[in-house]
């Protein structure tokens, strides 16, 4: 919870002082306790129904992802099928929640799921967010254009290392307003924040902003998301939404590989925010090998044997 | 739909537990003279697990005459390297066979198996491993340069950590040349007698090891014995109290471990999830049958509402139920008697006028369960911030000041551990040079390991178990003076 | 010849033997005292003979005394000890008359006693910034935490000194005890007081704060199972008792709050270097946990 500080509301007003006096405000995070507490929750053991439940939950809430520079229009449609129809051979298989795209695909993948889920554009220089203001509203306006419905936009760490966090803190109140109707992820890039600490101040930094979702890396930067910093967003999240009422979502991405990493996240939702943050509007995986896992796990357990590889598509 | 975590229930087929057992004498199990057996049974099903042999005179005086054998013919002549290899086996027999231990473990005393199989068991083998290395260098313990063992131990040991509490004994009193007649705690046998067959498969000489099992009196007789040389107790302070005026002018080295009413000392700057989780594992790690646990809060005025608040909300999301559910996070209450004791002293926590608060959890049918709980509105003069409950119950006070903090954290009888929360490091210096207590945990709790000595001030005993100076107690030194 | 009387003819000064508790020299609330008489069998001074309240007033002094001398720096406290040694070398030839006369042994002999005993405050003295490296322990745990262990005084320590040795195994009984910062409580050698008087004399007279060391002078048999009960009391030195069953006993008392008890030792060699035996005996070793990351 943040302690109780500078502004009446509880909240900062985005001018530096009351920035800087509430994100340093904010408690610290032991680093050591945030990993044990993780690490507990990673051995609980999900069996059974609860099982498919959280393998079909995981899919529902994955952002199908492609982001290399030799992203083609080709590759994107693949992509979008499978995102659509992840297994061919059993219609009651969900369909992902969104492809995950650059700016300049964003047309192409519309088109090739229509308003069936969701189209998400990586924009504001992703992902070093490198650039100017306006060249980021550019990029944002850009993929709005296009056709996305979702955001995802990059925090500026260097100012936010730096403690300007006046202009992490404008530049994504624009970005917002850039969006419109779209809903803006804001990543945090926390593999480059280092300290958990950090990773609760950009939290509440994004939140504060006018973040619908905080994300934890961009996939570019080793580590992405971690289960400790994923935890320590969730809690930030969890006290959000005890301080405004707000409900914020979380987005893990880069990393996630297996199911039974999957899984562990969702333990850490379930036990920090509850059940009504597992569904896909409030928390997603960033993700383009996970699915595959996922489904020969859905498979393993319909037909009762392990599956293979060659059972599952490569896009 | 709810994310219900389906039962996960770990496996029962990997022990197995024999319908009666007799006592470990002389490397073998034999009946008891006595001809009396008592049963043991599993706290969360109330299903009797075996038939126990229960030690009487003739059995004890049978024990230590072994052990005194085994020490005189065997043990205190072999070289330190040889006894350090024995105790290396002993570590891996003990990892090679860790799930079935921690399944046993789980059954006959209701702790989580998440605990016996992460806790209890990696720091049971890590406990032998350590002290073996010791066995041949004890000359640089900083002891003399030519310590000594000093005989017979006689071990007497409590039901919460059973085979870890078995570990803390056994390990450093082999390792210093010593022989053993260990007795568990009467509701859960079952892993020492699991240990005896260990020194079998391990070859350990005969004698080396014994372990009886019985209730109150069989400890008695035991550490009554003329021929035991050492006396080493873990469990309830009055006990130790007698077996302190029982021991005293005999000349046998003494160390106890005892109760404890740590506080767990929050302040406004904390890490505050992480203090969260601190205090939730301090006083609900095991069901709170735990000598050092956590169980009066401390919490700075300051914060104290929106912490307890929290505090609240998190042990909500705690899993009572199946210890052998992988899921489970809070067990079985040990025994009935130890039930009726918690809700004794709860009790009196309600009628002197503190606030009553527990999780809501669905209790199994059967079996003994006791619920989260945590008292408000608690002040120094109530029994529940006096009196060691051994329960999953948490006693809320609060305080405006360090020193504040510091005065009532001390005034107690006990001192076995204390734990500090607060972001500020000069704060946690002064704050652990200041409490009064043989374990200080900083931003964590209820934190063990082989290398860290452990033991208390005041009435919580005397001398440490763990690190090198867990050595000292049993070595006897050169001393002119 | 009375070592308190002066070598010429004038009529001598004679000094009233009192307690020393809480750096002054009560007489003894119970108004008792008892005969002291040399090892010829002079008359040489009549004693306080404490009591069970003034052994209640020694442990509150000890008590009192206790936080400010345990938290004092052990460089501190080592200077404080060596003090002492210095004070004790200035009234030598008075101690070593003192020890001569009330057990009987030559000058040669008492020279060497009371030698030894000043030498054994320097060496005791050394110790009180060492101790921590020596019986402290930094401790690899299998973990992300810095663990260390370090000694601690025990609290208010009471001690029974030896019969035989008046001033050399008094002193190998305190400094031990006090190097630490525990405070104490010390029965002195019934028969042979003086010279335990004359020791609070320079106890008093060098910056040793006052209620750190107490001196009580009568019948351990009478004063001891109090001190042995006394629920402020933490720990007990049975060094001087010979009574085997009144050892017991005290050992019994000493039960009721757990307190650790060194027993008795008759057959102590005190001119011979000592171990750190009762430095151990009277610390308690705190573990410190603490966790390191970012």
């Amino acid at each position: 919870m943040p302690s109780p500080s500078i502004t009446s509301s509880g909240l900062p007003d985005g001018s530096a002082a009351s920035l800087t006096g509430f994100l340093h405000g904010l408690p610290g995070v032991d680093q050591v306790g945030a990993e044990a507490r993780a690490a507990m929750l990673g051995t609980r053991s999900i069996k059974n129904d609860a099982k498919s439940w959280a393998i079909d939950l995981a899919i529902r809430m994955i952002d199908l992802t492609t982001l290399e520079g030799m992203d083609t229009p080709g590759k994107v449609r693949a992509m979008c099928a499978k995102a659509l129809r992840p297994d061919p051979t059993d219609s009651s298989c969900p369909s992902v929640a969104a492809v995950c795209v650059y700016g300049d695909m964003v047309q192409t993948a519309r088109q090739a799921v229509g308003d069936r889920i969701h189209v998400a554009a990586v924009a504001t220089a992703f992902p070093s967010g490198r650039a100017s203001l306006e060249v980021k509203l550019l990029d944002t306006r850009d993929a709005v254009n296009a056709g996305a419905d979702e955001i995802d936009m990059v925090i500026d760490r260097g100012a936010f290392l730096s403690g300007n966090y006046v202009k992490v803190f404008d530049e994504i109140v624009a970005i917002k307003e850039a969006c419109g109707s779209a809903h803006l992820k804001v990543i945090l890039e926390t593999g480059e924040l280092k300290t958990l600490d950090n990773v609760r101040r950009a939290s509440w930094l994004a939140m504060v902003a006018g973040a619908d979702v905080i994300k934890t890396s961009t996939g570019k930067v080793v580590p992405a998301a971690t289960l400790p910093v994923t935890l320590v967003m969730l809690e930030a999240v969890r006290d959000f939404h005890r301080t405004t009422g707000t409900r914020i979502g979380v987005k893990a991405a880069g990393g996630i590989r297996t199911s039974k990493d999957a899984i562990k996240y969702l333990v850490l939702v379930n036990e920090t925010l509850g059940e009504d943050w597992l569904t896909p509007d409030l928390f997603r995986f960033g993700a383009s090998t996970l699915l595959n896992d996922l489904l020969l796990q859905r498979q393993r357990i319909s037909t009762g044997h392990y599956s293979g590889p060659n059972y599952v598509t490569i896009d | 739909m709810k994310f219900e975590y389906a039962a996960a229930p770990e496996s029962r087929a990997v022990v197995n537990i024999a319908s009666n057992y007799g006592l470990f004498i002389n490397g073998e199990f034999v009946e008891p003279h006595s001809g009396a057996f008592f049963k043991t049974v599993n706290p969360a099903t109330e299903e009797v697990l075996s038939e126990v042999a229960e030690a009487g005179q003739a059995d004890v005086d049978a024990a230590v005459k072994a052990a005194r054998r085994a020490y005189d013919k065997t043990w205190s002549r072999m070289s330190g390297k040889d006894r350090g290899k024995y105790l290396f086996r002993i570590a891996r027999l003990i990892q090679e066979r860790s799930r079935e231990l921690a399944v046993l473990e789980s059954i006959d005393n209701g702790k989580p198996i998440r605990e016996s199989r992460d806790v209890d068991l990696p720091l049971v083998a890590a406990h032998f491993f350590y002290y073996a290395g010791w066995a041949d260098k004890l000359e640089f313990a900083g002891l003399g340069d030519n310590p000594q063992p000093l005989g017979v131990a006689a071990q007497v040991i409590p039901w919460n950590f059973p085979l870890l509490m078995l570990a803390w004994k056994i390990a450093p009193a082999l390792a210093c040349g010593n022989t053993v007649v260990l007795k568990p705690a009467e509701t859960t046998p079952l892993t020492a007698l699991a240990f005896a067959d260990i020194c079998q498969q391990a070859d350990l000489p005969p004698g080396v090891v014994n372990i009886i099992t019985g209730a109150g009196e069989t400890g008695r007789m035991l550490v009554e014995h003329p021929d035991v040389n050492k006396v080493a107790f873990t469990g309830r302070t009055e006990v130790g109290k007698a077996i302190q005026r029982a021991v005293a002018g005999t000349g046998k080295a003494l160390t106890l471990e005892l109760g404890g009413k740590a506080a767990n000392i929050v302040f406004d700057d904390a890490p505050f999830d992480e203090a969260i989780e601190g205090v939730v594992n301090g006083i609900f790690f095991n069901q709170g049958h735990v000598c050092c646990a956590g169980s009066r809060l401390l919490i700075q005025e300051s914060v104290a509402d929106q912490f307890i608040e929290a505090l609240k909300s998190r042990l909500g999301t705690l899993r009572l139920g199946d210890p052998l559910d992988k899921n489970t996070d809070i067990g079985a209450i040990n025994s009935y008697q130890q039930l009726a004791k918690i809700e004794e002293l709860s009790k009196s926590g309600e009628d002197e006028g503190a606030e009553r608060w527990s999780a809501q959890c669905d209790m199994p049918d059967k079996g003994w369960w006791f619920p989260p709980t945590l008292f408000t509105g608690v002040t120094q003069a109530h029994r529940i911030a006096r009196e060691e409950i051994f329960g999953p119950v948490l006693s809320v006070l609060t305080f405006r000041t360090p020193d504040e903090a510091i005065e009532k954290a001390n005034n107690t009888p006990f001192g076995l551990s204390a734990g500090i929360w607060t972001e500020k490091g000069s704060r946690i210096l002064h704050m652990a040079n200041s409490l009064r207590a043989g374990v200080i945990w900083a931003n964590t709790f209820n934190r063990f390991d082989p290398t860290s000595p452990f033991g208390g001030y005041k009435e919580s005993g005397f001398g440490r178990e763990g690190g090198v100076h867990g050595l000292a107690a049993y070595l006897k030194v050169e001393d002119p003076s | 010849m009375n070592a308190l009387i002066g070598k010429d003819d004038r009529v001598e000064i004679r000094k009233t033997i009192k307690l020393y508790i809480g750096g002054a020299f009560p007489r003894s609330e119970s108004g008792r005292t008892y005969e002291v008489n040399s090892a010829k069998g002079d008359f040489l001074a009549n004693v306080a003979q404490g009591s069970r309240k003034d052994a209640r007033d020694a442990v509150l002094a000890a008590r009192s005394a206790f936080t400010k001398w345990s938290s004092a720096t052990a460089y501190n406290r080592g200077q404080v000890l060596y003090r002492i040694a210095e004070v004790m070398e200035g009234r030598r030839e008075q101690f070593i008359a003192e020890v001569q006369q009330t057990s009987g042994s030559t000058t040669k002999q008492a020279t060497k006693h009371v030698d030894a005993a000043i030498d054994r405050w320097v060496w005791y003295a050394g110790w009180a910034d060492k101790l921590s490296q020596v019986i402290g322990t930094s401790n690899p745990v299998a973990g992300s935490f810095f663990n260390f262990s370090i000694p601690e005084p025990t609290g208010v320590v009471v001690a029974i000194a030896p019969h035989d040795s008046a001033l050399l195994g008094l002193s190998s009984v305190i400094a031990p005890i006090i190097v630490s910062g525990n405070s104490c409580v010390v029965i002195a050698s019934q028969n042979q007081p003086i010279p335990a008087i004359t020791l609070a004399e320079v106890m008093a007279t060098s910056d040793v704060p006052g209620g750190v060391v107490n001196i009580l002078t009568g019948d351990a048999a009478e004063i001891a199972p109090w001190l042995a009960s006394h629920a402020d009391v933490n720990a007990l030195d049975l060094t001087g008792i010979t009574d085997q069953q009144l050892a017991q006993q005290l050992e019994q008392d000493a039960a009721g709050t757990v307190k650790f008890v060194r027993g008795p030792r008759t057959d102590a060699d005190w001119m011979a270097t000592p171990t750190l035996s009762r430095i151990r005996a009277f610390t308690e070793i705190k573990t410190v946990w603490h966790p390191m990351g970012v």
